[in-house]
């Protein structure tokens, strides 16, 4: 098994089999991940620079750990410490980081597309590890691998996302993953936190929260801001939570074994209560811990496919 | 010094004849069918003859931002496209907001011998929105406009006081319709693409509020506003509307506008990125009728250098423009080939029309009397666009190495040749 591409930018131009073959090598490193000794030798004397130019705890180390798993030498590069803040072109930063000899940048930027840009301009392979509101693939991968191991499959289950739908790159993500995958999508949010154009997202848009929960079998909720680029998208927090936030009343609209995800961090009473993102249908630890094995499938399967190139060549 | 164009397809706004061209001079003396000895002869069969294009929105970027185009290049340009007469913006460094700039450009310009421009003068200081700019002494100096392009004039008192003071001294407004507010920091048009590229969005309306605002504004003042770059359906349909009324305003359309759609930003290609930025196929619909209808008046490129540092970044951090002056009669002939418009009504929309808008009445028209300003185009000829033919000193143009169809081949500027390709 093995992808055919060089890059993971997104999930818009990723098939369905690409998608599944993601998700059925993660069950094997998930194996791994549950063993004594939780380290295999597949990329030994690899390379994997974490370039993140924006802060970030829970991705980067997922991929930190994911990369050390695989025996590969992962180095973490945040721009706070790098050559950017004097004036460097971000393709001159990539460019000689790779000339160090590294053979896969995982990058976080705060533009949309520039991951993009990156992959098309170094030899090296690239993973989207959040790019603006663009994509964030890993993110969505490893919320499909635990709705299917929850739900025990993934077409024709009904999903709701919830939130800041505009801004969020998760958002975007899991609609073109969903979309392959026949799973029946439903979005909702404040009016200022959904695209004018929504029809490129090809689901259903909401304009209740009793509407979106109901019937579900998962519920994404996601992390909010009040403002965004110095624009306040909402009068406060506390209004936000009254009307989009998720609470029991309204988790009754789903169906009785729905799962609540979110792709964190949490703003604990704003989204989500804390009697429901602690309780036994939130599964958002285990998004968390299966973040690392899809990731480590991610990174497995762009570099496994390099290397029956080269033996080829 | 006389030439005698020979055998020529003689295209002005209003008819096409068959005939010679005969120039003495910096003029046009005589045109028919001619029997002269004594000159220069140029063969021109298999040609179109057209009056030098006249391109009302040029940014030559001098004084000031001379690493990415100058006076001498940016006239280079001109020439190569046909071009003779540029009116070029007023956000130099210094800005062109006093009669010095003016006449430091004008004076350039005459230096380097190949086309006339007009410099737009500023609106206000430094372009600041705030403080009325010397107006009447870059009047005086050469300028016939007056803009504060790249960036609009928010404050609507201003630009009442503006159009009052510009309307006295029989200038022009060319307004750079954008709401600062509203627009934000969008990159690429609102709509289905920045849903898809989650590049953010410049609403159609952050251009066509400031349309509407400054349509008011010619009618409280009778102040003659050109409206630039005019991108979207909903803008045609209130300049319309404009018209309608019998108010004194006027429109341009640039060349990206008609040729492309935002479907191009999925590539999230920089020289993609312009302001206004690529609209949706509906809106290119809309300009290409409204051309041909005479909603909007005239074609202007727009002709926006940046040097490769400022387009090969992030999406969010490129420059905003295109190179254009080279493409502008590809581009528009390709209108002709759809049939949209004839190739008189090209000239009236590149030419004839500008000429007019600008009260330059000593061009625009093959005639005898007027300034010999000519282009001998060639509509059939298939070529590749590249760095061999581009005579800017920047490539920022999605057309770069890309197949092309009809192109300019002499031109000639108050009766010299100026450009031969």
């Amino acid at each position: 098994m093995s992808l055919s591409r060089k890059d993971l930018t997104g999930l818009i131009d990723v098939s369905k089999d690409e998608i599944l073959t993601i998700l059925e090598t993660a069950e094997k490193f998930k194996e791994i991940n549950q063993r004594e000794i939780k380290k295999v030798p597949t990329l030994k004397g690899k390379t994997i620079v974490n370039l993140f130019f924006e802060p970030s705890t829970r991705t980067r180390t997922s991929f930190e750990i994911a990369g050390k798993r695989l025996s590969a030498d992962t180095i973490n590069f945040t721009a706070s410490a790098s050559s950017t803040t004097k004036g460097e072109t971000l393709i001159d930063t990539v460019k000689n980081i790779e000339s160090m000899g590294v053979d896969m940048f995982v990058v976080r930027h705060y533009y949309s597309g520039s991951v993009k840009f990156i992959a098309e301009n170094t030899r090296a392979h690239v993973i989207n590890a959040g790019d603006g509101t663009n994509e964030h693939p890993t993110q969505s991968l490893l919320d499909l691998f635990t709705i299917k191991e929850k739900k025990g499959r993934l077409e024709g289950l009904n999903v709701a996302i919830i939130g800041d739908i505009t801004h969020s790159r998760v958002a975007r993500s899991n609609a073109w993953a969903m979309k392959k995958l026949g799973i029946n999508l439903k979005l909702y949010g404040p009016n200022t936190m959904i695209p004018k154009d929504y029809e490129p997202f090809g689901c259903t848009v909401c304009s209740s929260i009793d509407e979106a929960v109901e019937d579900c079998d998962v519920i994404m909720m996601l992390r909010i801001q009040l403002e965004r680029q110095g624009i306040a998208l909402l009068p406060s927090l506390k209004e936000y939570s009254k009307l989009f936030g998720l609470n029991k009343d309204r988790l009754k609209k789903a169906k009785k074994d729905a799962i609540i995800m979110h792709p964190g961090p949490i703003n604990r009473g704003v989204e989500l209560p804390s009697l429901l993102a602690d309780c036994e249908q939130s599964v958002i630890l285990d998004q968390v811990e299966n973040g690392v094995a899809v990731r480590m499938a991610v990174i497995y399967l762009l570099t496994i496919q390099n290397a029956n190139q080269k033996l080829e060549a | 010094m006389s030439i005698l164009l020979k055998n020529c397809n003689i295209v002005n706004f209003d008819k096409t004849i068959n005939g010679d061209i005969f120039i003495e001079g910096d003029k046009i003396s005589q045109v028919g069918k001619l029997d002269i000895k004594m000159a220069e002869v140029i063969d021109c069969s298999g040609k179109i003859v057209v009056p030098g294009l006249i391109d009302m929105h040029v940014h030559f970027r001098d004084p000031g931002l001379e690493y990415k185009e100058d006076i001498e290049t940016g006239s280079k340009a001109a020439v190569a496209g046909g071009v003779t007469t540029c009116l070029p913006m007023a956000n130099t460094k210094p800005v062109n907001d006093n009669s010095y700039i003016t006449t430091y450009m004008i004076d350039k310009a005459k230096k380097v011998g190949l086309i006339d421009i007009y410099p737009v003068g500023a609106i206000t200081k430094g372009l600041d929105g705030n403080e009325l700019a010397e107006i009447g002494e870059m009047r005086s100096a050469g300028a016939i406009a007056f803009s504060d392009d790249g960036k609009p004039v928010m404050n609507s008192e201003v630009m009442r006081r503006a159009a009052e003071y510009i309307k006295g001294l029989d200038g022009i407004i060319l307004s750079h319709s954008e709401d600062k507010d509203l627009a934000g920091k969008g990159v690429i048009n609102d709509g289905k693409i920045s849903t898809i590229t989650g590049l953010k969005g410049i609403p159609a309306e952050a251009e066509e509020i400031i349309i509407a605002r400054d349509i008011l504004i010619s009618k409280l003042t009778g102040a003659h506003f050109h409206f630039c770059h005019v991108s979207t359906k909903g803008s045609v349909d209130l300049i319309r509307y404009g018209k309608s009324l019998g108010l004194n305003i006027t429109a341009e359309a640039a060349p990206h506008h008609f040729s492309l759609t935002e479907d191009e930003l999925l590539s999230y290609d920089t020289n993609f990125k312009m302001n206004p930025p690529l609209r949706t196929r509906e809106d290119v619909e809309a300009i290409k009728n409204a051309i041909k209808d005479g909603t909007i008046d005239c074609i202007a490129t727009d002709h926006a250098p940046h040097h490769r540092d400022e387009k090969f970044v992030e999406f969010d951090l490129a420059a905003f423009g295109i190179i254009g002056l080279q493409t502008l009669v590809p581009l528009t002939l390709e209108l002709v080939r759809q049939n949209i418009f004839d190739i008189n009504h090209f000239v009236k929309v590149t030419s004839y029309n500008p000429s007019r808008i600008l009260k330059l009445n000593d061009r625009g028209e093959i005639a005898p009397g007027k300034l010999a300003d000519l282009a001998i185009i060639d509509m059939d000829k298939e070529y590749i666009f590249d760095e061999n033919l581009n005579r800017s000193k920047s490539s920022n143009t999605p057309f770069l190495n890309k197949k092309l169809k009809g192109i300019n081949c002499i031109t000639i500027k108050s009766g010299k040749i100026v450009y031969q390709l």
